[in-house]
């Protein structure tokens, strides 16, 4: 469960990039968040990340408040929501496989049990054979898919895409939503950033919307925000 | 909305958690060995791709180090020296010059009676007017003098429980005394200045080598600091998927101590090199002294000390640079 409580977030600039924000993603959902730019969808995910702390309010992922969390702990914390990013985030001066290795690396897994679970990975997304390739030669689409393997190879309970099809044309766009619905149903919760309202329409999955740090329309359970 | 909340994952949840519980502690703690393994030689692998990068490196932290070490060598030898001068302290008793010799003889008896004495030897002016034209080579310098202008000397050797600084001085305050003695003379103070001259070496030294560690620590530092740069995508990235601090230090520490064993392994080779370069023409001076010192080299434990000090020096220098600079790379 993800939920965001009265939540508030002004950066130091001045600008408040949400406010007083309230939903709640139940667990095992997936959920599209959209918004023009701007409108606080990243600052959202940050959140939830730990990678910025809210001005006011609270967030709730998996019954822990996030601002319980101390500094030692957001790695720990981290384990469990997986994130794919728009631009990918791979390292380039490592294999695929070591890219994908990296979590189950910090997690402490033991070689063999690692391999399997990169290949399991990597199987899902159906990059198996370029495991030995630096990423830097695979096509975007690719690039995208170990990206997803990465995020989902230590099973997080929680995995979070930050416009993951934004620089993809519509075939392959629909691959990887594929993958998040494959996911989404052995039960992990997922939360796509996404303003690709074409492929969201076609989902008919629950939509959060945001318009200028607050909630314009929930497709899912709203608690205590005024639906536009 | 579809009924998804139905099946609002607690089978999915369960399992997941599960799988995720399967890394038992005692695994985690071999492979927490295991990644320190792997760091270690991925860091050093590193190193050793920018070969001439990294010999600059070590050469700088090898000449901070070789420097105070060769220092500390030459004083050790200094100190070797000195002990075997030191080995017997003497005092010179010259007696006065109309004394008579059953006087002397007399004096010499009634000395080795104290307990602060340990031997009296007489050196007779006709004796020590022999040994003076044996040794001096001024033989004929003497022929010429009418009279013998050396006096009676007794060579005191204080016990070795009388041996101290203080006891010596009131030993020979006690024998300048004497009815029969003109003068006495400690040959023991320049020894003393020797020493004392050692002590202000050694403190020169150890300030010089303080100052130089403290060199190594910031150009390691500064490396590191390089280093966290030009990864920090890496960072940002093992960040972002759980990676604690702890291992995204790592590397760098594991860099950092690199960096100083290979400045301090470089450092010995520099004085085992130097020692030996030198040794053959010092053997050979001491020998025109008949002496038959030898330059000696480091031993075991020092050469232990200055790999492993070098090493840890380095690893302090990168734990000082992560410490600065890693917290700033958080993902955004």
């Amino acid at each position: 469960m993800i939920r965001f409580d009265n939540v508030s977030k002004r950066y130091s600039g001045g600008k408040d990039a949400l406010s007083n924000l309230s939903f709640e993603v139940p667990t095992g959902e997936m959920v599209f968040l959209t918004g023009h730019s701007g409108a606080g969808k990243s600052t959202l995910l940050k959140l939830i990340m730990l990678m910025e702390r809210p001005t006011r309010g609270q967030v709730f992922v998996n019954q822990q408040n996030l601002n319980r969390v101390r500094r030692s702990q957001i790695a720990h914390h981290r384990r469990q929501v997986g994130v794919v990013f728009q631009n990918h985030q791979l390292l380039f001066d490592r294999s695929v496989f070591d890219n994908v290795a990296l979590p189950l690396l910090i997690a402490g897994y033991q070689p063999r049990e690692l391999a399997r679970r990169v290949r399991a990975a990597l199987d899902k997304v159906g990059l198996l054979d370029k495991e030995r390739k630096n990423p830097i030669e695979l096509s975007g689409g690719e690039q995208q898919r170990v990206g997803i393997a990465r995020a989902v190879v230590n099973k997080p309970r929680f995995l979070l895409a930050d416009e993951p099809t934004g620089n993809l044309d519509p075939a392959l766009s629909a691959d990887i939503m594929r993958l998040f619905q494959q996911f989404n149903a052995v039960g992990v919760t997922v939360l796509i950033a996404s303003h690709d309202l074409a492929l969201i329409e076609r989902l008919r999955r629950p939509v959060i919307t945001l318009a200028d740090g607050q909630l314009a329309h929930d497709g899912v359970k709203a608690r205590e925000a005024p639906v536009v | 909305m579809k009924p998804q909340l139905s099946k609002s994952g607690r089978p999915g949840e369960s399992r997941s958690g599960a799988s995720q519980s399967k890394t038992r502690t005692g695994d985690k703690f071999q492979a927490y060995w295991a990644h320190h393994r792997i760091v270690a030689i991925e860091s050093l692998m590193r190193l050793l791709r920018t070969p001439m990068q990294s010999l600059l490196t070590w050469l700088v932290v090898a000449i901070a180090i070789a420097l105070p070490a060769v220092f500390y060598i030459a004083l050790e030898q200094f100190q070797t020296l000195g002990e075997r001068w030191q080995a017997k302290p003497q005092l010179s008793v010259f007696i006065h010059y109309r004394a008579r010799e059953a006087a002397i003889v007399q004096l010499q008896e009634s000395l080795l009676t104290k307990a602060s004495v340990a031997s009296v030897i007489y050196v007779s002016p006709e004796q020590a007017l022999r040994e003076f034209r044996e040794q001096s080579g001024l033989g004929n310098v003497l022929e010429t003098l009418e009279d013998n202008p050396l006096p009676a000397v007794l060579l005191v050797e204080p016990a070795s429980t009388h041996a101290s600084p203080e006891q010596l001085d009131a030993l020979r305050e006690e024998l300048t005394q004497e009815r029969l003695v003109d003068d006495v003379q400690l040959d023991m103070e320049w020894v003393r200045r020797l020493h004392q001259i050692m002590a202000i070496a050694q403190r020169v030294i150890a300030a010089l080598a303080g100052l130089l560690a403290l060199g190594v620590l910031l150009v390691i530092g500064n490396t590191i600091r390089l280093a966290i740069e030009s990864r920090r995508d890496e960072i940002t990235i093992v960040k972002l998927v759980g990676g604690t601090n702890a291992f995204v230090r790592r590397p760098f520490l594991y860099t950092g101590f690199w960096y100083g064993l290979g400045g301090g392994i470089l450092a010995w080779l520099l004085l085992v090199i130097g020692v030996a370069w030198l040794s053959g023409p010092v053997t050979e001076l001491a020998g025109l002294y008949e002496s038959d010192f030898e330059l000696e080299g480091l031993g075991f434990v020092e050469t232990l000390a200055i790999w492993f000090g070098a090493g840890v020096l380095g690893l302090f220098g990168a734990a000082l640079a992560v410490s600065r600079h890693l917290h700033t790379i958080e993902p955004t």
